[in-house]
């Protein structure tokens, strides 16, 4: 106790704020990624609560009112808001359960493809011989396909369907992973203070997850949130190409796959998923921005 | 140079061979059996069934057949489509250059804008200009392309019927095939309307497939259009009185064009990738809509085949452009 009173003491008059303190400020202060991350927040919690929030069930087909025109159009009427799909069903309900399907296939995807990739990544920073060669060619081989391209050629292989999405997307951003994570740990092997835990007996899962990975989580949470994205519009687009989640799932690309041939008859069917997706992803996009300003301000002058 | 282009060979064959293996485990890893698989046949009688397993080589161990795949692959044997029953290879090269034609199309377009887009941006830093056409280039970044391509289809061919719908050119043309890229045969078929026809089908396919790259340029032209205003050479070209515009684009563009042209390289295989929804949405002949009909028709020597050629044609422009960035940059050449 008295060692603390003592530290107390040496402490300077003047006090730093604490680190989520300073996150905030920095982060708050872009509007855009502000705006964004209060988006963020109201869909996640519609997703939360859409069965609630959802006006009718989302797979619920009423027979009298199909393609039904959006309220604020003539013909429109405000128990559907958003108009009616080729079967009745109403969109603005599909919209929200839709949420559900694609917040989750992005957070486990990315939860699937950041975890083994933080673990790779620091194997092949730390044994950088043959184990971590091998681990980086595996990587540029999947590198070497488009990440839609090889999510396309594991759905053709695995079959179409939500939970094979799920996983054709987490290999697919494997690799950026690993790579973001071994580069940034090769980065801080050198430094001084994750020599002096070595010398003072640290063992090497010591050094990987408790000395040298809190260092090196900032460009992983950015790629995290950025993956996050790319992870929902990966699957909006296997849903279009009819390999993502099948109907009646109110996934939005697998929505828009059924809506391309009432192009010209019904706009709302088409444009109402589309304008989530974008919007979503978009906000996704600004978020991630503004997280990297915030925690990496090395990183800035990229932008 | 020539230990650098070697260098950079030993590193592109190791993923070459990665990628075969890829495709080569593909088939194995699909559920079912493997010599239905390939034939494509639900019910085979004994004798055929046994035949084709010899035939296949799917008799032999794993690597045996590995081996024999690889052999097969280096002398261009991709296997047989189970549709057409063509030799794969050969479907790929009559299907390639309607690809090649929109992916051209639509680097251009995406080289072009993004680089002004890019430079304005730079420019004009922190004005609203700079905000206006950096949110744009970011919503582009974060659109759905398929969905994109609804809307301008819905726009522009059923409100306003400006462009067709689908295809590269109306039925009524008959366009003999010299170089596959239907924009220079038709010129030279000499047929009135035909160039037109062709060129109208193109503009919404190829606005479509350059959003994202557009965007991406857009983004790396500015940021690095603005490291190199930074630099003392610019300082010093301001100080003896050149005008702005000579700074601009003699001096800065040419240093930051080094970034821009390696990701311009980059985003070929995006072009690749993107080409499979644009094809989709465009009904558009190239290998993109090959691969995704032939994986709903199960013919998966050809989705097989599909994916290691598109594979490695984006290995081999990716080692061009290494090559070409170590051309123009020395320091790249000689770095270890």
């Amino acid at each position: 106790m008295t060692n603390a009173t003592t530290l107390a003491a040496a402490e300077p008059l003047y006090s730093y704020p604490s680190p989520l303190k300073e996150f905030w400020q920095s982060f708050s202060s872009n509007r855009g990624a502000l705006v964004s991350f209060i988006f963020f927040v109201l869909l996640v919690l519609a997703a939360l609560f859409a069965p609630w929030l959802a006006p009718h069930s989302p797979t619920e087909q009423y027979r009298e009112f199909f393609l039904s025109p959006p309220a604020w159009q003539t013909g429109g009427s405000m128990q559907f808001f958003l108009g009616t799909d080729e079967v009745g069903r109403d969109i603005l309900s599909r919209l929200l359960h839709g949420a559900r399907l694609s917040l989750m296939i992005g957070l486990i995807s990315v939860l699937m493809s950041l975890l083994p990739g933080i673990v790779l990544g620091m194997i092949a920073a730390f044994y950088p011989n043959f184990i971590g060669t091998s681990i980086m060619r595996a990587m540029d081989v999947m590198m070497a396909l488009p990440s839609l391209l090889l999510a396309v050629a594991i759905v053709a292989v695995l079959g179409p369907g939500l939970l094979n999405t799920i996983l054709a997307i987490s290999v697919v951003s494997l690799p950026s992973y690993v790579r973001l994570a071994r580069a940034s740990a090769m980065s801080e092997l050198s430094k001084d203070y994750v020599i002096a835990s070595r010398l003072s007996g640290a063992g090497q899962l010591r050094l990987m997850f408790n000395t040298v990975l809190p260092n090196c989580m900032a460009p992983l949470i950015v790629q995290a949130t950025m993956g996050f994205s790319a992870a929902i519009l990966d699957a909006a687009a296997l849903g279009f190409l009819g390999l993502g989640a099948q109907p009646p799932l109110p996934e939005w690309g697998t929505m828009l796959a059924s809506a391309r041939d009432y192009i010209e008859r019904a706009w709302w069917v088409v444009t109402m998923p589309g304008v989530t997706i974008l919007i979503t992803v978009l906000a996704l996009n600004l978020m991630g921005d503004g997280l990297r300003d915030a925690l990496d301000p090395k990183l800035k002058k990229l932008a | 140079m020539f230990s650098f282009i070697f260098r950079r060979l030993s590193v592109t064959i190791p993923t070459f061979l990665g990628i075969t293996v890829l495709a080569f485990a593909l088939i194995h890893m699909i559920p079912g059996d493997p010599v239905l698989v390939m034939v494509g046949e639900r019910r085979l009688d004994p004798e055929f069934y046994r035949q084709a397993l010899i035939r296949l080589g799917l008799d032999q161990p794993l690597y045996v057949q590995y081996w024999q795949y690889l052999l097969k692959v280096l002398q261009g044997d991709l296997g047989q489509s189970l549709v057409s029953h063509e030799p794969v290879i050969k479907d790929f090269w009559a299907l390639f250059p309607a690809t090649l034609e929109l992916s051209i199309c639509a680097m251009l377009v995406a080289s072009v804008f993004g680089l002004a887009i890019g430079m304005i941006a730079a420019i004009r830093r922190g004005s609203w200009i700079d905000h206006t056409v950096m949110g744009a280039a970011l919503t582009g970044y974060s659109m759905p392309v398929f969905w994109l391509g609804l809307q301008l289809i819905m726009l522009f061919s059923v409100q306003l019927g400006w462009t067709p719908v689908s295809g590269r050119i109306d039925l009524e043309f008959d366009i003999t095939r010299v170089t596959g890229l239907m924009l220079i045969d038709t010129l030279i078929s000499g047929e009135e309307g035909a160039f037109k026809s062709a060129f109208m089908h193109l503009i919404l396919p190829t606005i479509v497939l350059s959003t994202i790259p557009m965007a991406v340029i857009a983004r790396m032209t500015r940021s690095s259009m603005l490291e190199v205003l930074r630099e003392e050479y610019i300082r010093t070209a301001r100080a003896k009185g050149l005008s702005r515009t000579r700074i601009v684009l003699v001096h800065a563009l040419r240093n930051a064009l080094m970034t821009v042209v390696t990701v311009i390289g980059l985003q070929v295989g995006t072009m690749l990738a993107g080409a499979v929804l644009t094809e989709s949405i465009f009904s558009w002949p190239g290998i993109g809509k090959w691969l995704i009909d032939s994986i709903s028709r199960r013919d998966y020597p050809v989705v097989q085949g599909g994916i290691l050629l598109i594979a490695t044609l984006i290995i081999i422009v990716n080692l061009l452009v290494d090559v070409l960035y170590g051309v123009i940059n020395p320091r790249i050449r000689h770095a270890r």
